[in-house]
């Protein structure tokens, strides 16, 4: 494997050839924030809250999608870096509920970001229940695309929703808002999976949190393997007071990368609905 | 696949239903209902003919290649164009890409497998890879892709009639004293019955007691009236479940069993042989027990005592008699998320292929052998009274039949339908929707009608998830394979009738 | 591609057009996955198709074109929202889209609206909202346009009647009674085009050569047969030679991008011409496609010839039917007199290209979002690196040029890079001159000089746009400043693609910047958070500044964070610049 060395920060680190600053970053041990990327997903370099400056560069670059060269002088925490990773952080804290985004209280918090100095028009909207699945809430989309790769070439190949409208009126829809039953979802819930902020919500979470039941403190998380077919899925079971409320599979899961489909996802209701 | 589609590899698939994965395929090889044979003789044939297989390995790795070169030579492309229904062309261009691939895999599923010659079906695409060379190898093989999450695990820790845990004769001598020493009592020294020979031993009264773990035969059998007939007839019917099945209410005992996914320890194998952790999420409903106390409270009341072992403990022995198993500890199993077998000791990281001994140098153990297989059509001919052809099988969101889909609210679940070519629904005079009879020389159903555009005419296809609203098995037939015991679940000849 | 088709379906006349586009259909209709990779490219004629025949995309249109092409609805819906000419929801089939853009709003587009309100009723609200209610039927007739590129004549109007033949006009000196003449389907007579030059005229030299006969007769095609001679290298090194940067805006060197392309090793290599002119007050391209096709042509053959391409695109921008028309005629008269197509001119060399038409989208104007709509996929801009030289069009090496840029080079190869000289650059003159229009000058006159070619002004100048929306405001003190890239460096301004767009004392300023921060808002694609949110920020900034008593020095300094991260974090062009002209004008406010 052919290798190659650049700085971060004034530190040399040296990282395989094709290798994104990202990884170099994660290598030089520089904690870079991401909201659109995963590492079962093809970046989309969308959110740009991980930005750092490459010398001799006109505008900053994104580090997930940016590839690492030889040489390359690379700033994570300068004063330009640090400005734009503050402003991104209130657009979108002043444009989108990202009340449940993991992570962006403690970002907020480490770049001074004060999303109400940028208070103005949002995008919060009715939520969308169409199914017994999943809901959608738009208002906590941030637009990240996660879900529209999962749906598309990263995972399914289902090809039920796309990036629809344009500027800030662009929003995730199935055609003409058709309801996800007549679309072409095949109910996988990949998109639920990856989706960073709960605008794609397991309905029984959706239904305890509105009921105010939802607690994390008394829930468990436990990994298994799903009861149906040969392919062996990782399922990580999320459980509340006894109950399967939420399923997952680990991103770094060599079976899945991360994807169930409908079965394993959605239909477990078999193991709380025996009677007693 | 899509994925390696993605990265440029060719896919074909051979299917007589034209599926979801078609569209992504480089050419749809629409073959008639048990042609299987025929097309990989002639594939066989193509590439001996255009001198692409692999001299080399045929040569240091197998043997009775000769017999097998005689035998395809019965399939030229006239011959099998007209049993197949496939165009001469696309076969040849599947024997060329194949034989001329780096590296090629031919994945399997149930439409090789339920037919009464199944383990020729089998025979005749491994006879492919070797033909070409495409086994033991990373990214090639042979890859039957299962249905179940442990139906390997099970044949692995033996439970088949002939063998003991990681694949062992049964009928071995010395592989027999190692488990009569570790359980200080003597196994049974014959191979017993398989699902097949069970319900002929039935028929015969030789078998009057039936212990049902986790199987709705009820249910799933071919021919279901006899399956019912014979099931009816025992003398102690013993169900142990996780929801009352069909096979349960018909039970003389019922023993309501955990989840063994999630209300239990434990480990099962997937379809690449990977031995993984199951564990438990959740507490169990009322008196349901764990499989393992069962079984255990059953022995002590029968006269033998197990103890109460943990899931860990009752592995750890299996790994302490299975070679195969040996360095899969609970520990490794969890540090490397699950291994794949052989993993002899814990110095082994598994193996993500077989059969790498047919590329050493010379080749260590036997030779793996060609097979001679015949083209041997469904037992059930299509005539005057049952002009039709039924194939059944299976939709994504629900799974068998239905006891655990039943469970959920599915989007996507359709009502049960028989799905017909639109050719037939022309002749027949029938619409979507409309309600028809469908019978066989076994049994009738009524069922709505759904038109699938891409079915050839004289095909038609109807699923087993809903047996309670339409009972598919009323209609197959119960014509299995000698050897795997698999019936017939994808050719039957039926009659529709507009209602 | 396992497609999940759309219920709806589509009626005669939508098949119809779509079959006009992509020919009649097959008996199979189910497209492999790996057809439908190749048909995708045709998405967008498909769903243009559909629009100029049907007036609108209906879910039975959308599905039919989704069926013969293999694309997921969802897919096709995302595409056929983000283009502002194609209408979702059912509306008239005669439709006027009337510029209220800078250079119109100073003539008095906001007039013309007024009264257009009381004849036509109120105008349609082309949102780009993807959650707007099936089944929409909308009565209204018109719609406000951001610049359609007519801006000597302002205010102007983009006219389009739906039907089997489609009837498209664009116009100046647009009057609610000139508009309600082209709704009926009447021919409007556009006014006399002013063009000048300072010296001899070499890019607007063929004006008028519509047909081959005229265009040989005054010149055309002695640099494609000079070319020919010469070779791919020599051609590329007249072009590095000559210095001749990109017309487009973004000047980079012409001869480093095409042997970028030539010495690429993958193939096949494309040629884009970029006629996707949609920066408001820029309206230099639409006089050459529509005036002089062939050298727009003949550019692309040359170009084609110097990088190693069989193949070219021709981009350009839906607001344009009149040079589609005209360039279709010669596109298809080149092909019929062999110069284009196989062994043109007699030598091993194969080049034809497609007329593809834009749906709507200034954002299509940047290379990466041009190459993504001509593949059928929504115009979004992608990062670069790779740059388009490396993975361009079809993830291919790919020659993008502006239109001038190709005609300038036409004079390069025919006479040699020492002859060219500095050459000559096209400047859009508009807004309160006495004569709008294309002027032609050498580059290193003073913007004076070129205000003085175009009659001057009668009222003292307030501020100039220099380079359009993405551009900057400069004072009435810097006109002395010198026409050239480094003139303009040092003015601290930009030439970007030649707007000079003149205000004077009679011409408020706010609602001009009011509408360049709607533009921004209206024209961002959405796709990275620091264009789709900052372009609105930065509207509701403007507007609160704008309105007075909010804390000043708050705003601006909140307007200029803004601006920094806009211009640092966004992904393309767009976010980046559209901060530019607002911050630079806030001195006038």
């Amino acid at each position: 494997m052919r290798t190659l060395t650049l700085s971060i920060d004034g530190s040399d680190v040296t990282v395989p050839e094709g290798a994104t600053l990202l990884e170099a970053c994660k290598k030089a041990h520089v904690d870079t924030p991401t909201f659109c990327w995963a590492e079962n997903l093809t970046p989309v370099n969308v959110c740009r809250i991980c930005v750092v400056e490459v010398e001799g560069a006109r505008t900053l670059a994104p580090a997930c999608s940016r590839k690492a060269e030889a040489g390359m002088k690379v700033l994570t925490d300068s004063e330009r870096v640090r400005h734009s990773r503050k402003v991104v952080l209130e657009l979108l804290g002043s444009s989108v509920d990202m009340s449940l985004a993991k992570d962006f209280a403690p970002l907020r918090q480490r770049y001074g970001a004060d999303p109400k100095r940028l208070a103005g028009e949002t995008v919060a909207q009715p939520v969308k229940i169409d199914n017994d699945q999943f809901v959608r809430d738009y208002s906590k989309c941030m637009l990240c695309y996660k879900c529209v790769e999962a749906c598309g070439t990263d995972a399914q190949n289902t090809f039920a929703i796309a990036v629809a409208g344009r500027g800030f009126e662009a929003s995730i829809a199935t055609e003409h808002q058709a309801s996800l039953g007549d679309s072409a979802c095949v109910f996988c819930g990949n998109c639920v999976g990856v989706c960073p902020t709960g605008a794609l919500m397991f309905k029984t979470e959706f239904d305890l949190r509105e009921a105010g039941k939802w607690d994390e403190s008394r829930q468990t998380v436990t990994d298994t393997i799903c009861p149906y077919c040969g392919v062996g899925c990782t399922l990580t079971l999320r459980v509340q007071d006894n109950a399967i409320v939420r399923v997952t599979s680990p991103s770094d899961s060599s079976v899945t990368g991360g994807h169930l489909c409908v079965k394993g996802r959605f239909g477990l209701g078999f193991v709380g609905g025996r009677k007693p | 696949m899509l994925k390696a589609v993605r990265r440029g590899a060719k896919l074909y698939v051979v299917d007589p239903r034209r599926t979801s994965t078609c569209e992504w395929a480089d050419g749809w090889l629409p073959v008639e209902v048990g042609s299987d044979i025929s097309l990989s003789n002639g594939i066989a044939r193509v590439i001996l003919e255009e001198g692409l297989q692999n001299r080399a390995f045929i040569a240091r790795a197998c043997e009775g290649f000769e017999a097998f070169a005689q035998n395809v030579e019965q399939y030229p492309l006239a011959r099998v164009t007209k049993e197949t229904s496939v165009d001469a062309e696309l076969i040849r261009r599947v024997a060329r890409d194949y034989a001329r691939a780096d590296r090629a895999m031919i994945c399997w599923t149930l439409g090789i497998t339920e037919h009464h010659n199944a383990v020729d079906n089998v025979f005749s695409l491994i006879n492919l890879g070797l033909l070409t060379g495409h086994v033991g190898k990373w990214g090639s093989g042979l890859n039957p892709l299962r249905g179940q999450n442990n139906v390997q695990g099970g044949g692995d820790s033996g439970a088949l009639p002939n063998r003991l845990p990681g694949f062992q004769d049964v009928e071995d001598d010395a592989v027999r004293a190692a488990f009569d020493a570790k359980w200080g009592r003597p196994v049974p020294p014959k191979k017993g019955w398989h699902l097949t020979d069970m319900f002929h031993a039935m028929e015969r009264r030789e078998l009057t007691a039936l212990y049902v773990i986790g199987e709705n035969p009820a249910q799933s059998e071919a021919d279901a009236r006899h399956c019912h007939a014979l099931l009816n007839g025992l003398d102690c019917l013993i169900a142990q479940d996780i929801v009352m099945t069909k096979t349960c209410e018909m039970a003389h005992v019922v023993l309501p069993a955990t989840a063994s996914f999630c209300e239990a320890e434990g480990t099962v194998t997937n379809s690449e042989r990977r031995v993984q952790r199951v564990r438990k999420a959740v507490q169990p409903p009322g008196q349901a027990r764990d499989d393992i106390e069962i079984i255990s409270e059953l022995s002590r009341r029968l006269g033998y005592e197990l103890g109460l072992p943990s899931a860990e403990a009752a592995w750890d022995e299996m790994r302490s008699l299975s070679p195969m198993h040996g360095g899969m500890s609970y520990r490794r199993l969890e540090q490397l998320g699950g291994i794949q077998w052989p993993c002899p000791d814990e110095s082994s990281p598994g193996s993500p292929f077989l059969h790498g001994r047919l590329w050493a140098d010379p080749v260590e153990g036997p030779r793996a052998p060609f097979q001679v297989v015949h083209q041997d059509p469904p037992v059930e001919a299509l005539d005057a009274d049952f002009p039709l052809r039924l194939t059944t099988g299976r939709r994504l969101d629900s799974y068998n039949t239905g006891v655990q889909t039943g469970g959920y609210v599915s989007p996507l679940r359709q009502r049960e339908t028989i799905e017909l070519s639109p050719v037939d629904a022309k002749m027949l005079g029938v619409h979507p929707g409309d309600t028809v009879r469908v019978s066989s020389r076994r049994g009738n159903v009524t069922v709505e009608v759904a038109i699938d555009e891409h079915l050839k005419p004289g095909l038609t296809f109807m699923t087993l998830h809903a047996p309670d609203q339409v009972d598919v098995n009323q209609l197959t037939i119960d014509a299995t394979d000698p050897k795997s015991g698999t019936a017939e679940f994808k050719a039957a000849a039926i009659r529709v009738e507009k209602l | 591609m396992d497609l999940h088709p759309i219920n709806a379906l589509a009626t005669d006349a939508e098949r119809a057009a779509i079959d006009t586009v992509l020919g009649p259909p097959l008996a199979d209709t189910t497209i492999p996955a790996a057809e439908a990779k190749a048909r995708r490219t045709f998405l967008l004629p498909a769903l243009l198709g559909l629009q100029t025949r049907i007036g609108h995309v209906s879910e039975g249109g959308l599905g039919y074109a989704c069926r013969r092409l293999g694309v997921p609805p969802a897919e096709a819906f995302g595409v056929a929202s983000f283009y502002a000419l194609i209408a979702l929801g059912e509306r008239p089939a005669a439709f006027a889209h009337v510029c209220d853009d800078i250079a119109c709003k100073a003539a008095g587009a906001d007039q013309l609206c007024a009264e257009l309100e009381q004849t036509q009723g109120k105008p349609a609200h082309l949102h780009h909202r993807a959650d707007a209610p099936k089944n929409l039927k909308h009565q209204a007739t018109w719609a406000k346009s951001p610049c359609l590129g007519l801006c000597e004549q302002a205010p102007a109007a983009l006219v389009t009647v739906a039907r089997a033949s489609p009837v498209e006009q664009s116009f100046g000196h647009a009057t609610p009674q000139r508009i309600a003449a082209a709704l009926k389907g009447e021919t409007v007579e556009r006014p006399t085009l002013h063009l000048g030059s300072h010296g001899p005229r070499k890019l607007l030299a063929r004006q008028g050569c519509l047909d081959l006969d005229a265009y040989r007769a005054a010149g055309g095609y002695q640099a494609l047969r000079r070319a020919l001679e010469l070779g791919p290298e020599a051609v590329i090194r007249e072009v590095t030679d000559a210095r001749l940067v990109g017309r487009g805006g973004a000047a980079f060197p012409t001869g480093r991008k095409w042997e970028a392309v030539s010495k690429a090793a993958a193939h096949p290599h494309y040629m884009v011409c970029n006629a996707d002119e949609s920066e408001p007050g820029t309206f230099k391209d639409r006089v050459l496609l529509e005036n002089d096709p062939f050298s727009v042509i003949e550019g692309m053959t040359v170009a084609a010839f110097a990088t190693g391409s069989t193949k070219g695109y021709l981009y350009l921008r839906g607001e344009y039917p009149l040079a589609a028309q005209r360039l279709e005629r010669a596109i298809g008269e080149a092909r019929a007199k062999g110069l284009l197509g196989t062994n043109i001119l007699s030598h091993r060399f194969d080049f034809d290209l497609e007329l593809r038409r834009g749906g709507g989208a200034y954002i299509c104007g940047e290379e990466t979002s041009l190459f993504a709509s001509i593949e059928g996929y929504r115009g979004e801009p992608r990062s670069k690196p790779p740059f388009p030289v490396q993975s361009g069009l079809f993830q291919h090496p790919t020659a993008i040029n502006n239109v001038e840029t190709l005609v300038a080079a036409l004079d390069i190869v025919r006479d040699g890079a020492k002859a060219y000289g500095t050459g000559t650059k096209l400047f859009c003159v508009s807004g309160k001159v006495r004569q709008p229009g294309v002027y032609e000058v050498p580059l290193g006159i003073t913007l004076d000089q070129l205000l003085q070619l175009a009659g001057g002004t009668e009222q003292p100048i307030k501020a100039i746009l220099m380079g359009g929306a993405a551009g900057t405001f400069i004072g009435p003190e810097q006109t002395g400043m010198t026409l050239s890239l480094e003139g303009a460096k040092q003015a601290g301004t930009t030439l970007g693609s030649g707007v000079v767009f003149v205000i004077d004392e009679t011409v408020e300023l706010t609602p001009l910047l009011r509408r360049i921060a709607a533009f921004f808002r209206d024209e961002s694609c959405g796709q990275c958070v620091p264009c789709r949110v900052g372009t609105v920020r930065q509207e509701e900034l403007l507007h609160r500044l704008t309105r007075g008593g909010a804390d000043r020095p708050r705003e601006l300094a909140l307007l200029k964070e803004l601006g920094q991260a806009m211009r640092d974090a966004s992904i393309c062009g767009l976010g980046q610049t559209a901060s530019s002209a607002i911050e630079s004008a806030t001195r006038f406010i």
